[in-house]
């Protein structure tokens, strides 16, 4: 691989602590399976070995929302959920991102009904939507890719400007 | 061969409910040997008993208490319930037209344990208040939520607002 070549030869490598911090993030997004409904199957088969997310470093689905950066809502969201699906997102520790997998979560889907949440984006800051119903494992994949470029954009002092007071007043 | 036993428990229950419940009955109804009873909503917890205790039927088995909303009939609401006899091998329906506003119907959970949820959720879904149900409420809906879904008056996408939803994180 090239960094080990590089390496050996100057023995440093100059980088700034923006792209260090924002490669090393995004290559160990770790997901938040919230899988509500039938889209959790798909995620789940993102996982095996025939898709692989580990190619990605985001192989450790965590089910406490405090060791998480990528929430991954794949289902439908009742108006009943969506006060646990926020509950949770808001345990998890910043930088954080959002992935609404599928077509419940980004618009209601087929659900047009009372008690579906017509997108899951009315509450939570969705970074990327997922067609399909549900979507294949490669979509979700290419989902992922998305959030992982948007890392790649990102400044490493851009997280830091929410004081802490500003966290503790956040509502539910 | 089941065809006969059928049409014999048929006649053992219809000749037995009849006999026992004659005034109470409002309508039998057969069709495609479905059979089903319509009973006055003051009888239905001693028809349930008698049909759950009988050494002959022994419909120990609440399937399903489901409603109807008839919209612009004037008993608007009509309770449906799924009874099954293991012994028989015997679907049976029972129907109570309710004829008092607010809508209310003594509950059966007292024959059937297992009636408790569907109650609860012909409650929720209905507005169906039933009488001296040990746990009635809402199933489904959110407490505090103000309609009920399955009135044929409610919007399909609901009504704007009813349901809280958290506010937008940042």
């Amino acid at each position: 691989m090239g960094l080990e070549a590089i390496l050996q030869k100057d023995g440093f490598i100059t980088t700034t602590i923006d792209a260090l911090v924002a490669w090393s993030r995004k290559s160990s997004v770790w997901p938040m399976p919230m899988g509500i409904s039938c889209c959790a199957i798909e995620m789940i088969a993102a996982a095996d070995p025939k898709y692989d997310i580990a190619r990605f470093g985001s192989e450790v689905m965590r089910f406490t929302p405090r060791q998480c950066d990528l929430m991954i809502v794949a289902g439908t969201v009742t108006y009943k959920m969506a006060q646990v699906v926020r509950r949770i997102y808001d345990q998890m520790p910043e930088p954080k991102w959002v992935i609404a997998m599928g077509a419940c979560t980004s618009s209601g889907g087929m659900y047009r009904s009372y008690s579906v949440v017509q997108g899951i984006d009315q509450f939570l800051p969705v970074d990327v939507y997922t067609a399909g119903c549900p979507p294949r494992p490669e979509n979700l994949l290419n989902a992922l890719m998305a959030i992982q470029e948007k890392i790649s954009k990102t400044k490493a002092r851009q997280f830091q400007n929410r004081s802490l007071a500003e966290l503790e007043n956040a509502q539910i | 061969m089941r065809k006969s036993n059928f049409m014999d428990s048929k006649e053992l229950i219809l000749n037995k409910v009849k006999e026992k419940f004659g005034q109470a009955i409002e309508a039998i109804s057969d069709f495609r040997n479905d059979l089903c009873f319509t009973i006055n909503r003051n009888q239905i917890v001693e028809l349930s008993r008698f049909l759950k205790e009988d050494s002959e039927l022994e419909f120990i088995f609440c399937k399903d208490v489901t409603a109807i909303d008839w919209a612009a009939r004037k008993n608007r609401f009509t309770t449906v319930y799924h009874i099954y006899s293991f012994k028989l091998n015997f679907n049976l329906r029972l129907k109570v037209n309710i004829d008092v506003d607010p809508p209310a119907v003594e509950t059966v959970t007292s024959v059937w344990k297992s009636a408790d949820w569907y109650e609860r959720e012909t409650f929720d879904m209905y507005g169906i208040k039933f009488l001296n149900h040990p746990d009635l409420r809402r199933m489904y809906m959110p407490e505090g939520f103000e309609h009920y879904p399955l009135r044929k008056d409610f919007p399909v996408i609901g009504i704007p607002g009813s349901l809280p939803l958290p506010n937008k994180a940042e």
